[in-house]
This record gives C-alpha cells, structure tokens and sequence, in this order.
C-alpha cells in the first residue's frame, strides 16, 4: 500500500509537470488546441509513467511494445513533454513547437517518435486499432492496443463499424479510452449531439465498460494496473470523466473551450 | 472463353494464401464463387466486416502495420468513395511513413454493372485515387492481366487499387514485352487508341472489325492498353505515342478531372510530342436511362459506331 501510495505521489507530480509544460508549449504556439490536450494529462501520464504502456523510446517502433493510438491527435499537444521526458526525443523540441523545422506541430503526426498513426482527421484510430490488435493476436503476440478517442469524436460513424466490429471478433486485446470531457468544437456535447449515457451504449454493443474519474491518478492507475493483467474475452471501454481546459478556469467553463487560447501572461500567472 | 478478372485473380489468391501465412483477405459483405474457398479453408485469414467500407480500409490498415498483406474487397464506387478519406488518411498519408502493403480491390470498374444505374457506376474513381500521392492504380483489361499482377500485390509493399471490370470478359491477344512498363501494345500507323479497362477490350474489337471490314484502306489502328496508371514507364510510352499523328484516348469515366485522358495530355504537355489527342468518355453528367453497356456508350458519345466513323474519317 505504501509502495502504491509513493506511486500515486509520482505520478500526481508528473501530472502537475506535465500539464505545465504543455501551457507552457501553448505559449510559444497559442495555436495548439490546449483545452482538449489538458483533460488528457493524467490519462497520458498515468498509461505512460505508471509502467502500464510497453514502450522503448530508443526504439519507438519495437515490435514488443504496446501499440497506443491517440485517436484524439489535436488533444494530445500534453504527450509532447513525456514524449520528451521519457526519452524520445530531446527536450529542446519543447521550445519549437510549431515553428520551422520541428516535427512538433499544431496537430502531432508519426513522424514524431512514439506517435502510432495518422491522427489528425478523428474517427479512424479505433478501427485501425482494431485491424492491429487482430494483427498481434494473429502473430501471437502479448502486446495489447489502446485506443484514446474524445467523445466528440465519437459522433464520427466510423467508431460505430469499429464498435460492433472489436464485439464481433472478441478483440480482448484491445483497450478503448474516452477522454469524455463533454465539450466539442462549438457547444457542449450534450448540446449537438447527446451521448448519454455513453457506458449503456458500449453495454448494448457488448463491450466491457468500466467508468473512472479522468482525472483521479489513483483511480486511473488501479484501473489501467486491472485492465493490464485481467483475462477477458471481450474489448473494453474505459469512459474516462474529464473536464475540458482542465486547471484553467475560464477554459473549465466556456462551451468554446476548445478553441480559446490563453493569453501569454495568464500562462505566466498559471505556472508560476 | 470468357472469365471474370475477379475470379482469376481470387484463385491465384486462394493458391498464395495456402503457402504465405501473412495473407489476409477482408470483405465488406462482397462474395465471388472463387471466394467461397478462401472463406472454408482460412476461416482466421477470411473476414467479412459487414457493409462498412470506412472499417474495412481501417481494419485493412492496423492488420498492414503489423506486417500482413492484405486484399480489401468490395465493390468498387463503395470502396472507394465511401471511405475515400480513411483511403487518404490511413493509406495514402501513413504509407509515407509506414511499410502498409493494403491492395484494394473494386470490382465493377465503370459501367460494368450497367443495369444498376448511377450509384452503381464507377465512373470517378481513377481519378479521385489517381489524385492520392503513394497509391498505384491497376486498370486491366483482361482476366490474364489480373493473373499477372498477383505477385506484385505480394511483393511490392505499398498501397494499391485494383480496379477489376464485373463481366467476364476475353483475354485479348496482345504482346506484353515487360509487364512492369504498365502497358502493352499492337503496332499500328497514323491512329493510335490509348484505353484501359474495358474499353481496351472495346478498341480491341474496334480495331479488328477495322482490318476486316476496311480492307480496302489497309487500316492499321495502333492499340495502347494501359493498365498501371501511375509508375508506367513514361519514356517508353512516349516513345510508342511518337508514331502517331493522332491519339484517341477511351475510358469508361468522367473526363478533363485526373483519369486516362489527364495522365495522357499531360505526358504529351511535359514531352516535345506534339499530337492531336481525341478523348472518349464521360462527360459531366450520369446516365440513368436504362440499357446495356453499349447502350450506355452511345448515351456518352462513345459508342462503338462513333468511334469507328471517328478512325474512318482520320486515316482516310
């Protein structure tokens, strides 16, 4: 319990780090889409650093590693200083993002060392995921897919084949986060279009489904350590509760979060 | 004898599947007789994702990334204008980046399914895949082609479309010196038919009634069929397009948007040839009036007696 607790407070500094170099990221490029990348912070930190994902940063394509697709690309600007932290690539990039010559840009792509696929355009990662943790089972691999997708993202058709699909084939390998911060482009999701409840739909479908406070490092941790070792002959979804702009109050609290940028001093005033 | 391209092609399949474990072959709900076999004896290698094209590309592409060549099935305006952005995104974009050996293969090229009307006519999609960047366009004419291309689909690891024409169809009696030249021609003067897919078949039979029935004239059509639309060997079919006055390109698609008569005038503008090049195909508008294929040329200005008096009245 002891050694649980030690985790939980690593992770929880990591997490607090790791959200502020992404606004710190959102200042040198006020055009990355902040609000979407900071309800995924301890979704990322707590696969990344609390040794849940499989991963070689000195060689991000190894066949051993788990395959985690960030279906959500545009959200995942906070993946940019783990990617970094862990070894990837070197913590200079941190200061170019977006600018000429980085291969950090506005959305990232996998020419990024540690990005799996093509994730700017939403609805493909879990159908994709889909088709590579099929791959694994095939080649009898142990290495296990996750999927992260927004649930805005989730108005997409496409998820909907991939849903019925993973049930089909019993895809036990593969692991489906939603970063469920209830907030798209323009409106709340509730507004346009309305996904509640969500866990029923993925019920219906047949999937495993487990729902946790997104941004509760020890739920999240106990969750993704169950999940890691657990046998099942189904897919699973884990609905993640975020809030979208997480720590940034005016972001919490604006349908527009999404495409808000904060002003540099009140970036200075956040991480201070 | 007559055979379908998709047949042909599915039996060397089901052969390749038996020896190399790395095969799999995807449906979106789409059979053929030849298919039956591979479904019974690969029942893990075999899967039919439903009528969902936009899973069958994604699905296609996750199976690509761990190291599989795999067949994407369907029929062809659906696989490839249903999900025509998961073809952009995890195919065209990604294979820049990734090793993914996806062969997508749409059969009812052009007005194959004639009596189905317009959403069944494949008339777009040369030109919308020819339009990706990394994807190769194979455009055959006959069920021999479709045999010959089987060992590229294995070897060459990139993504490709495979546009098969839903008839059976003949195998046509033309020389093929070196089939990664992407085409293959007959010898003729003054008037030279580019075509590909059906419409080679269509010009084949144009420019034999031609020898037979003008004899007289001594009319010698040359023939340009090509089938790899996009890494053909351009210096050599300019030097084949040399010995001509005049080009007649054909083709079962909409023109002046990126297919046959695009890739033509565009490697005659990028050379020193200077032609008078002729086009045959669709223009601007679906057909919905009913009728046979031929029935449907004619409707498009393309039927085979507007072509033959069009040669007529060049060579003489």
């Amino acid at each position: 319990m002891e050694n649980n607790m030690e985790k939980i407070n690593f992770l929880t500094k990591k997490a607090n780090w790791v959200r502020r170099e992404t606004l710190k990221i959102h200042k040198i490029s006020p055009e990355t889409r902040v609000a979407s990348s900071l309800s995924a912070v301890e979704i990322f930190t707590t696969l990344y650093y609390g040794d849940i994902l499989k991963f070689n940063p000195k060689e991000p394509l190894d066949d051993v590693r788990d395959r985690f697709i960030i279906s959500k690309g545009h959200g995942s600007i906070s993946m940019y200083p783990l990617l970094a932290d862990l070894g990837f690539y070197d913590m200079s990039e941190l200061n170019i993002v977006s600018k000429k010559g980085s291969f950090l840009g506005g959305i990232p792509d996998p020419i990024i060392p540690g990005y799996e696929t093509i994730n700017g355009s939403l609805g493909h990662g879990l159908g994709v995921g889909c088709g590579i943790a099929l791959g694994l089972k095939e080649r009898n691999s142990d290495s296990k897919v996750y999927v992260i997708v927004g649930d805005g993202e989730l108005n997409e058709g496409s998820n909907w084949e991939a849903i019925m699909f993973a049930n089909q084939h019993n895809i036990n390998n593969l692991t489906l986060i939603i970063d469920n911060n209830r907030a798209s482009m323009l409106d709340f999701s509730k507004n346009i279009l309305n996904l509640e409840s969500i866990s029923e739909k993925f019920e219906a479908f047949n999937w495993n489904v487990e729902e946790v406070d997104g941004h509760n490092i020890n739920e999240l941790y106990n969750i993704f350590e169950k999940n890691k070792t657990e046998s099942r002959n189904k897919p699973k979804v884990i609905i993640a509760n975020t809030i979208k702009g997480k720590g940034v109050e005016f972001l919490e609290k604006s349908p527009l979060s999404h495409i808000l940028s904060i002003k540099p001093e009140d970036i200075d005033k956040l991480i201070d | 004898m007559k055979k379908t391209m998709r047949d042909t092609f599915l039996e060397e399949i089901y052969l390749k599947m038996k020896n190399n474990k790395k095969i799999f072959f995807l449906s979106a709900d789409f059979g053929a007789p030849a298919l039956d076999k591979i479904r019974d004896d690969f029942p893990t290698r075999f899967i039919n994702v439903g009528i969902a094209e936009q899973n069958l590309i994604n699905v296609a592409t996750g199976l690509a990334l761990e190291g599989f060549c795999v067949y994407a099935y369907a029929i062809a305006p659906f696989i490839t204008m249903r999900c025509y952005e998961q073809i952009r995104v995890n195919l065209a974009i990604l294979s820049q980046l990734r090793d993914l050996n996806v062969n997508i293969i749409g059969v009812g090229a052009g007005f194959s399914y004639d009596m189905s009307g317009p959403t069944h006519h494949c008339l777009e999609d040369l030109n919308i895949l020819n339009t990706l960047a990394n994807i190769e366009v194979f455009s055959p004419s006959d069920y021999l082609l479709a045999k010959d291309y089987v060992n590229t689909t294995i070897e060459d690891i990139h993504p490709k479309y495979i546009r098969f024409d839903a008839k059976p169809l003949q195998a046509l009696n033309i020389e093929n010196q070196n089939f990664k030249d992407g085409f293959r021609c007959i010898d003729g003067k003054k008037v030279c038919i580019i075509s590909t897919g059906f419409m080679s078949q269509k010009a084949f039979n144009i420019i034999e009634d031609l020898k037979e029935k003008e004899e007289d004239e001594n009319i010698e059509v040359g023939l340009i069929d090509l089938y790899i639309l996009k890494n053909f060997n351009k210096e050599q079919l300019i030097q084949e397009i040399e010995k001509y006055d005049y080009i007649l390109t054909m083709q079962e698609g909409f023109l002046s948007s990126g297919g046959l008569d695009s890739i033509i005038l565009n490697l005659i503008n990028n050379s020193d040839l200077n032609k008078k090049v002729i086009n045959y195909g669709v223009d601007n508008k679906y057909t919905f009036e009913i009728g046979d294929r031929e029935h449907l040329h004619q409707l498009n200005n393309m039927g085979y007696s507007d072509i033959y008096k069009k040669i007529v009245t060049l060579v003489k």
